[in-house]
């Protein structure tokens, strides 16, 4: 019944799994694929914890600190985007954004 | 032991089902309160990892900022959510059949690998069996990795500029208060005496 390694990586793994099915799922939904890549980077960040623990060494941690600041960026980045686009074009769908497609 | 146990399946499971509730909910706004619930459990496995720094971390960057952040925009822009979720179900059997292998790799690799034996005595940043998790954090993060961490607040810094630079607009038609033309009004630009005659009003003057 004890707790291993190998129960944080498959919770990751399947956090990690969900998110890329969000993308797939959902490609029309610009929202919905920033959340799905909130969650790979969730799930990035408790492999990166969860090999530091196990392992006794802090690096682990501290890199899931700076994936934690690239995702927060990221986040603000991309909604900021969106509310440009939306304002400029009235939708978020991801198929209208075909401006430069020449 | 068997404490530690149950409460790692409660946060997994409640993890992973809000996962799934995220990327399969029909309402963008349940989408969000179920990303926040996921991050919350996710910051539960951390302090049952020893990482309760990063876990509050957690906390407080994701559901305070940037789940609010998402919440905000997805209430401020008037999209029909309907029209966007129509073709899921066009994509669900290629999704189902690309996430079903790509997660049973995943689990194929996490459950049968083991760790190396050079690696533990390659470790450069032991964890103290004494100190706090914030301490081993702060002496190796100000110490070994300072130019890391000033790198991302740099990163941080041009994300605040960049959101501020993008999402500004000079509205025209909108009246800004001038407050020098306002200081510099005096009685005797501000007022004018007119002597009216009775029954002609104000057009007897000009």
């Amino acid at each position: 019944m004890t707790i291993g390694l190998g129960h944080y990586l498959s919770v990751a793994a399947i956090l990690f799994t969900f998110g890329v099915f969000g993308i797939f799922l959902n490609r029309k939904n610009v929202i919905i694929i920033l959340m799905s890549i909130e969650l790979i980077l969730l799930a990035v960040n408790i492999n990166l914890a969860a090999f530091s623990s196990y392992l006794g060494d802090i690096v682990g941690q501290i890199y899931a600190l700076l994936v934690l600041t690239v995702a927060a960026a990221e986040a603000a980045i991309g909604l900021a985007i969106l509310v440009v686009y939306f304002r400029n074009r009235g939708s978020i769908a991801v198929e209208d954004i075909n401006l430069m497609k020449g | 032991m068997i404490v530690a146990a149950l409460f790692f399946y409660l946060f997994a499971g409640i993890c992973v089902a809000s996962a799934f509730m995220v990327i399969a909910a029909k309402n963008p706004v349940h989408s969000v309160l179920y990303l926040i619930l996921a991050f919350v459990n996710a910051a539960g496995l951390f302090v049952m990892l020893g990482a309760e720094f990063l876990a509050m971390i957690l906390i407080v960057v994701y559901v305070g900022a940037v789940a609010v952040l998402f919440l905000f925009v997805v209430m401020m822009l008037d999209v029909d959510f309907a029209e966007l979720k129509q073709g899921v179900l066009q994509y669900l059997p290629i999704g189902i059949l690309i996430g079903g292998i790509f997660v049973g790799e995943l689990l194929f690799v996490a459950l049968t690998w083991v760790i190396g034996p050079g690696i533990r005595q390659a470790i450069t940043s032991p964890i103290a069996a004494k100190a706090s998790n914030i301490e081993v954090i702060g002496l190796v993060l100000y110490t070994r990795y300072v130019y890391f961490f000033e790198a991302a607040g740099m990163i941080l810094l041009i994300a605040m500029i960049g959101a501020i630079v993008l999402t500004l607009q000079h509205r025209v038609r909108v009246r800004r208060q001038n407050i020098p033309a306002q200081n510099a009004r005096t009685p005797a630009t501000a007022m004018e005496v007119l002597k009216v005659r009775t029954g002609q009003g104000l057009g007897s003057n000009t």
